[in-house]
């Protein structure tokens, strides 16, 4: 492997553009980075060389009339949660195992209209339900960091954790990945990657297979705040197959980057912080504090009073949901079937062996408490929490343009070391989860190392609509942290 | 709240999960873990509070009422466990 993939998705645009590299060259060398990686990391769940190589050749002519879009000839990894036109699309689940969509995605379709290139499906959890993706059909995902002297495989966070890892290895310039409780967030914390997911409705979810719909914020991956801001330009706009789809025009975001933060007020919430949390993480929210402090923002402390309603509320709200959802996989028109003695049968035994435990759980816990009797006293109080929630985000940006957090209250744990316990699993999401509840942006940027030598981000959230304010100040602290880091390679 | 092994039952039939008898203990001790501690919801005041529809309220966009896709039988078909001559194959649902 050249260097080229080590490059950001910025600087070999540049090379693109300026025909120090071909298209094509750049897609095998990515394309065989990944296969080389796949043993170790298990980060791909689907290949397809033929188009890959096809769209780098369109992409070249394109780039030999002058004709190259925003991200023209840079592949891509892309969620197996996207449907990707006759590519395996089967949201890491076994009730999906060998679907191959006759459509594409709006997002992906919208990345394919910038020019870019189609390298590999990436694991997840399984219908993007998980904090470590080891809920995937074909396994876990390894992190490419490890611990300082250590050799534990270590999770990359979930669900999206095979994009997270595949852009912390360089095998790729960056990825899509899908938030619904901080599954874009987490993953690219544990993973020291830039994780984002803009407001709700501003990336269709249109051919993404859903699992919360008023919760589900497609995002991308990407290894600096200008990748990141160039990938949710390219995916963002109106969509018109997707009703929440927001008809406003898509602002300029990479413009943000490197503006300056000056007289901008950094609201500090006292609430993120829980029990038994690393020092460290603590630490490098004080850091992050005193960098955006030296760039000149005014440090307000503030109150929201319900963050810790947050997770429950989600724990609610995300399974109803997800129990309407996953309905439609009765093994009839998609997916598979198992044979049973009657039609019920059919449909109990093909859903029964389809669907993970995690997923069934989270069928089981939403079918409850949508079902007579139960509605008012769980969902709908549950609705009118996440109002609460909301308007504590709307008193503090009374005051302040943007919150600073930790995105995560750990680092990437161990592969195998939080799967007994559903909730201490679901802790995982504790910072990230209320931003998905109110809809407002939210992004996660590495700032540095705890004492093993492993990746932590910081996280930062705006109001509705305003992603520039969080890309200013997500890109002054990835200047101050001037966090270079990356994995020793292993794989 | 809290449920029951039977409760468990009833809410797999009603999801169409084939639950085997041996996970219906370990999805009793899971639901109520999980349910117990989504009771802590009962602590926040909610009285007079609106239940969240969207996060950035605006109109619901509107549309021509006319047909924009179709005469796709094949790709419609495409991924079906069982079709035959156009159509998808299905158990037998009334005796």
């Amino acid at each position: 492997m050249s260097d080229l993939l080590k490059l950001s998705l910025d600087d070999v645009s540049a090379k693109l553009k300026g025909k120090e590299v071909s298209a094509t060259e750049l897609a095998q060398e990515a394309f065989a980075a990944c296969q080389t990686a796949q043993p170790a990391l298990n980060a791909f769940t689907a290949f397809d060389e033929e188009k890959t190589m096809a769209m780098a050749k369109a992409a070249d002519e394109r780039l030999a009339r002058g004709e190259g879009g925003l991200l023209e000839g840079v592949p891509l990894a892309i969620k197996d949660l996207f449907a990707v036109k006759g590519v395996d699309t089967a949201a890491s689940s076994n009730i999906l195992k060998g679907f191959k969509p006759t459509y594409e995605s709006t997002v992906t379709s919208k990345l394919w209209d910038a020019g870019a290139v189609f390298v590999a499906k990436t694991s997840m959890d399984e219908f993007a339900m998980g904090s470590s993706n080891e809920t995937a059909n074909t396994g876990p995902v390894v992190n490419p960091w490890k611990a300082e002297g250590s050799n534990e495989s270590l999770t990359p966070g979930g669900s999206s954790g095979g994009s997270a890892s595949a852009v912390a290895a360089d095998l790729c310039f960056g990825a899509t990945g899908t938030d619904t409780g901080g599954s874009i967030r987490q993953p690219a914390s544990f993973t020291g990657t830039v994780g984002v997911k803009g407001t709700y409705g501003r990336t269709s979810r249109w051919g993404v297979v859903a699992f919360a719909s008023s919760l589900d914020h497609p995002g991308p991956f990407a290894k600096t705040v200008k990748d990141s801001a160039l990938l949710l330009q390219a995916m963002s706009g109106h969509d018109p197959k997707d009703s929440t789809s927001l008809p406003n025009d898509v602002p300029d975001f990479a413009a943000a980057v490197g503006q300056s933060v000056k007289g901008l007020k950094i609201g500090v919430p006292k609430e993120y912080r829980v029990d038994g949390m690393p020092a460290e993480i603590d630490e490098v929210w004080r850091q992050g504090i005193d960098w955006l402090k030296a760039a000149g923002c005014e440090i307000v402390d503030i109150s929201l009073p319900h963050t810790k309603y947050a997770l429950p509320a989600y724990y609610i709200v995300a399974p109803a949901e997800a129990s309407s959802n996953l309905a439609r996989y009765d093994g009839m028109r998609y997916g598979n079937r198992v044979d049973g003695k009657d039609l019920n049968d059919t449909y109990e035994q093909t859903r029964g062996a389809g669907f993970g435990h995690e997923v069934q759980r989270r069928i089981m816990i939403g079918t409850y408490v949508l079902s007579a009797g139960y509605y008012d006293a769980y969902y709908l109080r549950a609705q009118k929490v996440r109002t609460r929630i909301l308007q504590d985000f709307h008193e503090a940006f009374d005051t302040v343009d943007a919150i600073l957090t930790p995105s995560a209250p750990s680092a990437a744990f161990g592969l195998g070391t939080k799967s007994d316990d559903p909730i201490s699993m679901y802790l995982n999401d504790v910072f990230t989860v209320t931003a998905n509840l109110a809809g407002v942006p939210a992004m996660s940027v590495p700032a540095g190392l705890d004492k093993a030598g492993l990746p932590l981000g910081l996280q930062v959230i705006t109001r509705a609509l305003d992603e520039e304010t969080m890309f200013k100040v997500g890109a002054a602290l990835e200047d101050s942290a001037g966090f270079g880091a990356k994995a020793e390679k292993w794989w | 709240m809290s449920v029951t092994a039977d409760d468990v039952r009833r809410i797999a039939r009603l999801a169409r999960l084939a639950e085997p008898e041996d996970r219906i203990d370990t999805l009793v001790g899971e639901l109520n873990g999980i349910l117990n501690w989504i009771e802590q919801l009962n602590e926040v005041d909610v009285e007079g509070v609106q239940a969240m529809t969207t996060p950035v309220a605006f109109p619901l966009p509107m549309r021509e009422d006319e047909i924009t896709d179709g005469g796709i039988r094949d790709q419609v078909l495409a991924n079906a466990p069982k079709s035959d001559e156009g159509f998808f194959v299905v158990p037998k649902s009334v005796e």
